[in-house]
This record gives C-alpha cells, structure tokens and sequence, in this order.
C-alpha cells in the first residue's frame, strides 16, 4: 500500500482490491452488537475540513472511531484558520499534536499533495477541489460490486459536471484500474479540455449511452454553473442530461442509478428516479463508512502483528478477539476477484 | 595610481582572444597585446565578453513589497547575472502611474549603483485599466520613462490600448502588453490541456493570449505605433508574430528564460514554485518560442524576475503569487535552452539579451557593440562553468526560483557598468 491516499490513481489493482475486500469484511461489523475494534487504538486521526462537507466527516469520524483511533475534527471555522493561519502552519500544529493520519477535504486543488510534503503521516484526501476525492470512488467501486460482482469489462456513465468534479476524476482512474468501461456524458462544456486523453470514453448524448449501460452515476450539477454560460438554464439541462423515469426505463434490467450526493432532485435526476427499486444512493452512503476503515485500517494500522489472529505476542485484549480473524491473512493475498453478486 | 582597465584575452562575443582597453567609462582600444601603464588588470582567459545584459521586465517591487525585494537587492541580483540595465515594472504600491513615483524609483536605482534602473510607467491609473496615466509627465521626467505597461495585469480594453498606442508616439515611446485576455482567464491557475483537466486546476487557455496578440498588432498597425509583447508563451503567439513583421508592423515581442526551459508537465507537483503567468506552456510551445527567439521573430529575452516573500508561495497551489525569479539565472537557462542546442551563438545572446532590449527601451548608453568609442558596459561569462542552482546563494531577497537542485551551464565572473565593475569574480565587487 501506499502512504498516503491522494489520488485514487495512485492505486494499483492490488491495492484497490484489498481495500474493497477488507472493506467487505469491516462491513460485516456492522452487524454486530459492539461496532468496534481496537485496530487503530492510540492513533490520532485529524479531520481537517476546510470544506462544510458534514456526510464525508461524520463518515470518516465513524470509521476511525469504529478503529478505536484518537478522532480530533478541525474543521476551518471558529478555528485558527479563520484567522488566517496557512495550511503549513495548521500542518505543523497537527503535526505537533501527533497526528498519525490526516484526513483533508479543501477547496484548492492539490492540498492534500502539498500537506503531505509537511507532516510525516498518512494523508487522506477526502476531496481536494475539482481534482479528487478516491474513497468516494472506493465506495463507489465497492457499491458497485455487491450489485455486479466483478467490475471488469462492465460499463459506467459518469453523467453531468464532469469538468468541476473531483468524484468523477476519481472513479475514472479507478474504475479504469479495476477494468471497468467509463463513459462520460456530459455537455461539452462541462467536459474538461483533454478528456480525449483520459482513460475512458465521452459522449455528449445520453440517450444514446444508457441501453447499454451497468451503472449511471448522476453527478451534481449546480444552478449557478447557467450563470457562467455553461448551459442556457436549468430546465434546458434537465431535458437533455436529467434522468428520469422514461430515460431510466432505456437502462437494462440489472443496470443500478448511483450519486454521489447532496441530489438536486428534479435537476440532474428526478425524485421517482432517486427513490426507485434501481437507485443505490442511500447504500452508497452506508457503504463509505466500511470503506473508510478499511483505508484508515490499512494506511495507519501499520503492523500485521496488531491484528490478533496474526499477533506473535499472545493477546492481552479481550476486544481483540473481535478482530474478524482473517483479516491479516487477507491483506498478504495480491489478487482477488469481486467475490459477491 | 590607476588609471583605467585592461581586460586581457576576451573572447568578443566568442571570438578569438582580444584585450580591450577602458578608460573611463568608455571602451578607449580594442585590440591584441593592449597594455597601459598603471592600469587596473583584468585577467579574462577564456572568457566570453558581451555587452551588458539589458533586461526589459524586472519586478522590484519597490515601493511597497520591500520584504520580496528591493532596489537595492534586485539590481545587485542583475548585476550577478550579468546585467547592466534593468527595467522596472510599474505593478508597485503605489503603482508607478505618475512622475513622482517613476523618480522614485529611478533615484533608488543611481544610489544601489549596481545597474541602470529604467523604470516602466504604467499605462492606465493604478493599472485599474479604465483611464490614461499621465504619460507624457512620466517621459518628461527624470527617469524618462519610454516604456509602458499594466503588466501583471493586460490592457483589455480595446479603445484605451488604440489612445495608449496612439499617446505614446509623441514621446517615441511603446507599450508592453501583458497579454492576457481577462474573461478567458478567470481564476486561471495552469496551461489550459489534458494536465489541467486531470489536476483539476483552472485552465489557462492560449487563445486568450493570443487573441489580445492579435487585437493589439491590428491596432499598433492601424494607428502606426510601437507595441512590444511581453513574455510570449504559445506557439500561437509565436505565428502572430511573425505574421505581424511580415506585415511590417512595428512590433516586438520578448520571451522569458523559463519558457524556454520549463513546461506545464512541473504544476502536477502542485508545488506553486512553478506557477507563473503566463503559465508554463506545453512541450511544442516552448519548441516553438525557441524557434521564434532563433530567428528572430521575437526580438529579446526578458527575465519577468518576480520575487515573492516564502509565505506568498508556501500554500496551495491556488492561493498562491504567480512568478518565478529571474535576473540570476537567465544567462544560464538561455544557455542551455539556446547555445547548447546550437540555435543562438553568442552574437546571437548578446543581440536578444542586450543590443535589442536597449534598443526597444531606448536606452542609448546600453547594448552597444564592443568596439572603441563605446560605453564600458560589459559582462564576462566563464562558458565551461558549470553550477547547481541554490536558492540560499541568490542575492535577491525572496528565494522562488524554479531552478534549485537544477545543474546550468557558464558563470557570470565580471559586470561592469559604464567602466566599473560591479560584479568582480562573480561577487559584489
């Protein structure tokens, strides 16, 4: 694994495989009366939003809690900041205060690139401007195969502000890691100069990409982008890139409606559309915390021993015998397929 | 008791070996086996000599930024990088938009001594673009100030740059464009391509660049003035251009060391020691700006020296300045863009780095051949010299060059300015 989790391109294929698999397994916790383990007991992990995103934070905060880590939220507001402090001198106080992982959502582009250069722990991006935000496309990936199994060869539309979003950016380099076919739909002026160039596919016509489609990720798409002319209104743009229930019934049967949230409902996507039998969008939210501890697992728990089964030293903590037991035997394993359907 | 200097066994522009004799601040004899009694000996075995660097976009930042750079610092910077003149940028605090100001400045530069400070008068009131600065008192002053510009900011406004272009003919002045078409480049933070979609970084698009280019040649030629284009940065600019001159506009244009050298691919780095603006531009652009500075289509290269305090580039790549040091290692990165690619020699460097700057700034007493009867200002460049840039070795006061850990070829060993020397084995003399 990798240090840090910047970019969901710095992934191989094994890495992305081993955090959907442990995911799985975390995910299994959540039915258990007693949701915790003690993985990452005596680790601090900082959520450092200087973006109001409280469904990333509080989803982060679950995951390391759920790890027994150390959570200190630092949000930018009410905080020093608000008084101007740079992000060097805010990463040298969490790096003072023994943070061991970083978890950041900021609206420049590239910050978590630049935290990384100033603190010696894990840093998460939890998106970082209109550049990336990779355990949204982690849990994506992972929504995706407890619906359709094995991602190879199967077939994503990315639909909507692909040019402003860091969801969309993610998924690509990932889906196109685990073998999955992106295609992104989306007025021309919402593609971003290049896309020729990324690994995946454009289309600038929906209806013509859903009938042969796996999943339809709907991307949020502003009101106010009208106002810099990348389309004429609202109405205009739900017309030609909105789902709704007659564009939904062109997807095939087993084809899944995803989001990556808040939904402009009648907007991008219509309410019948979000709240139909098809749309995964509630699931996706439950499934980020079981990703996020497996990438707070893996990129700070450091140490295979610390995991009971594996643990040379005989275990003196009752809670480890809650540890799922094959967890550690996992993570040595290189390649795995999409196990369930 | 001395009297004069002897500089033994330049290479004139990388020729063979010849002495050349100063006696004040005037080449006296330029010759083989030049000696005089009691004067100051200056051994320059296996030097090149040129004529002193003229640089026409400095950024001084004095008034106002003192804590990025100073007369005094930047000028000492130029003379360790060969210089002799140094223009300096009107985007000061208080902007030079006014004769006060542009005195100033210019009286900073006579009492560092250590180049010709030639301030540059702003085009528009506080470069806000809407109404003419006062020009002509700016070129009646002391400074006499012939070039103008808003640069850091682009004179957008169709029927000011006509009256600017049109103004300035009484005074034989030019206006310097900061090309940058504002509309287009809304929170820009990189060259606009496939590296700024993946980065998620605001693009820069060349057409914004060239699309002013081409507005302002159509104007200069409509109202016969003289427009100089300051750092040109896309192949796009580069055909304008050329374009323009075939047409016999009288235009000129300058490009930077770094877009020489450096392209768009450093911002994946988000490590905003490498934003600038214009932006570093793609692979074929810097092919292409090459190829223009070769043959002449542009006319000069021009540091845009740009000190920023730590601070201003210590943060995310947005919220950071834009520039990149200069006055140091231009000789150097022109070098290895240029000669080591065997497009300029060194006749070559000295027309695009002295004798066509001085000549667009109109600064009689600078870029002047080496001959007999001339002003002693003179730069001797050890051309085998090799060096690893280090921020912390830079005389400038901020330290934002692009260049540290990079290794560039030749050494600036002497400046002298009008028969003094400034710089005397590569140190302050």
């Amino acid at each position: 694994m990798t240090k840090h989790l910047i970019s969901a391109g710095d992934l191989s294929r094994d890495d992305a495989l081993l955090i959907l698999d442990t995911a799985t397994q975390l995910a299994r916790l959540a039915d258990r009366p007693i949701k915790k383990l003690p993985t990452l007991r005596g680790r601090t992990v900082v959520n450092l939003f200087y973006e109001d995103s409280t469904r990333t934070r509080t989803s982060f905060e679950a995951a390391a809690k759920r790890l027994s880590a150390d959570v200190i939220n630092f949000s930018a507001k009410g905080s020093s900041v608000s008084k101007g402090e740079s992000l060097k001198d805010t990463a040298l106080t969490l790096e003072a205060m023994g943070a061991d992982g970083v978890v950041i959502r900021h609206q420049a582009s590239g910050a978590p690139h630049r935290l990384a250069n100033w603190i010696k722990g894990s840093v998460v991006n939890a998106g970082d401007g209109t550049h990336e935000h990779p355990t949204q496309a982690l849990l994506d990936a992972f929504t995706m195969r407890r619906h359709l199994g094995n991602l190879e060869s199967r077939r994503v539309a990315i639909v909507g502000d692909v040019l402003h979003s860091r969801v969309a950016r993610s998924n690509v380099l990932l889906l196109n890691t685990l073998g999955a076919e992106v295609t992104l739909v989306a007025p021309p002026t919402l593609l971003p100069v290049g896309v020729e160039g990324w690994p995946c596919g454009h289309s600038f016509d929906l209806d013509s990409v859903l009938a042969k489609t796996d999943v339809v990720m709907m991307l949020r798409v502003q009101r106010e982008r009208m106002n810099d002319s990348y389309f004429p209104n609202a109405r205009e743009y739900s017309r030609r890139y909105g789902l709704d229930a007659a564009r939904m019934a062109m997807l095939p049967e087993h084809a899944i409606v995803m989001h990556p949230g808040p939904m402009n409902r009648g907007m991008e996507i219509a309410a019948e559309v979000a709240d139909s039998m098809r749309s995964v969008i509630v699931e996706q939210v439950a499934n980020g915390v079981s990703v996020r501890m497996a990438v707070l697992y893996l990129l700070l728990g450091g140490n295979v021993s610390a995991i009971g089964a594996e643990s040379s030293e005989p275990s003196t903590s009752s809670e480890r015998e809650l540890e799922p037991a094959d967890t550690g035997q996992r993570r040595r394993r290189s390649d795995f397929a999409g196990e369930e359907a | 008791m001395i009297s004069g200097t002897v500089i033994k066994g330049a290479r004139i522009l990388g020729a063979q070996p010849q002495d050349i004799l100063i006696s004040d601040d005037v080449i006296t004899e330029v010759g083989v086996g030049l000696s005089k009694a009691g004067a100051h000996v200056v051994d320059a075995d296996g030097l090149i000599a040129l004529p002193g660097l003229v640089d026409l976009h400095t950024h001084l930042r004095e008034p106002g930024r003192e804590d990025a750079e100073t007369v005094e610092t930047g000028t000492l910077a130029a003379a360790l990088g060969g210089f002799t003149a140094v223009h300096a940028m009107a985007n000061t605090d208080p902007v030079a938009d006014s004769a006060g100001v542009v005195e100033q400045v210019w009286l900073a530069g006579r009492e560092a001594g250590h180049c010709d400070v030639h301030p540059v008068g702003a085009v528009s009131v506080g470069l806000r673009g809407e109404q003419l600065a006062e020009l002509g008192a700016m070129a009646d002053s002391h400074a006499r100030v012939r070039v103008f510009s808003d640069d850091g900011k682009c004179v957008s406004d169709a029927l000011l740059m006509r009256r600017a272009l049109e103004y300035v003919k009484a005074f034989d002045g030019v206006i310097a464009q900061h090309a940058q078409e504002p509309r287009l480049t809304q929170d820009a933070q990189m060259n606009e391509g496939e590296l700024s979609g993946v980065l998620g970084l605001r693009g820069w698009p060349a057409v914004a660049e060239e699309a002013i280019i081409a507005r302002d040649i159509l104007l200069a030629e409509h109202v016969g003035s003289r427009l100089h284009v300051c750092h040109v940065s896309t192949a796009g600019s580069v055909e304008l251009i050329r374009w323009a001159k075939s047409r016999g506009v009288n235009v000129t244009a300058e490009v930077t060391p770094h877009h020489l050298l450096l392209t768009d691919e450093l911002a994946a780095t988000y490590d905003p020691i490498y934003k600038v603006n214009p932006p570093l531009r793609s692979r074929d652009d810097v092919e292409a700006v090459r190829r223009g500075l070769a043959d002449g289509t542009i006319d000069v290269v021009a540091t845009d020296h740009a000190p920023h305090a730590l601070e201003d580039k210590e943060s995310e790549w947005q919220e950071a300045a834009f520039g990149m040091l200069g006055l140091e290692t231009a000789l150097s990165v022109v070098v290895a863009a240029m000669v080591e690619t065997e497009l300029l020699d060194w006749a070559g460097v000295a027309d695009r780095m002295s004798i066509r700057p001085a000549r667009i700034g109109r600064l009689s007493g600078q870029g002047r051949e080496i001959a007999a009867g001339m002003p002693a200002n003179l730069t001797l460049v050890d051309p085998s010299a090799r060096r690893v840039v280090d921020a912390g070795s830079l005389a400038s006061k901020s330290r934002n060059t692009p260049y540290v850990g990079r290794e560039l070829p030749v050494r600036v060993v002497h400046t002298l300015l009008r028969g003094k020397p400034t710089v005397l084995d590569g140190k302050p003399a």
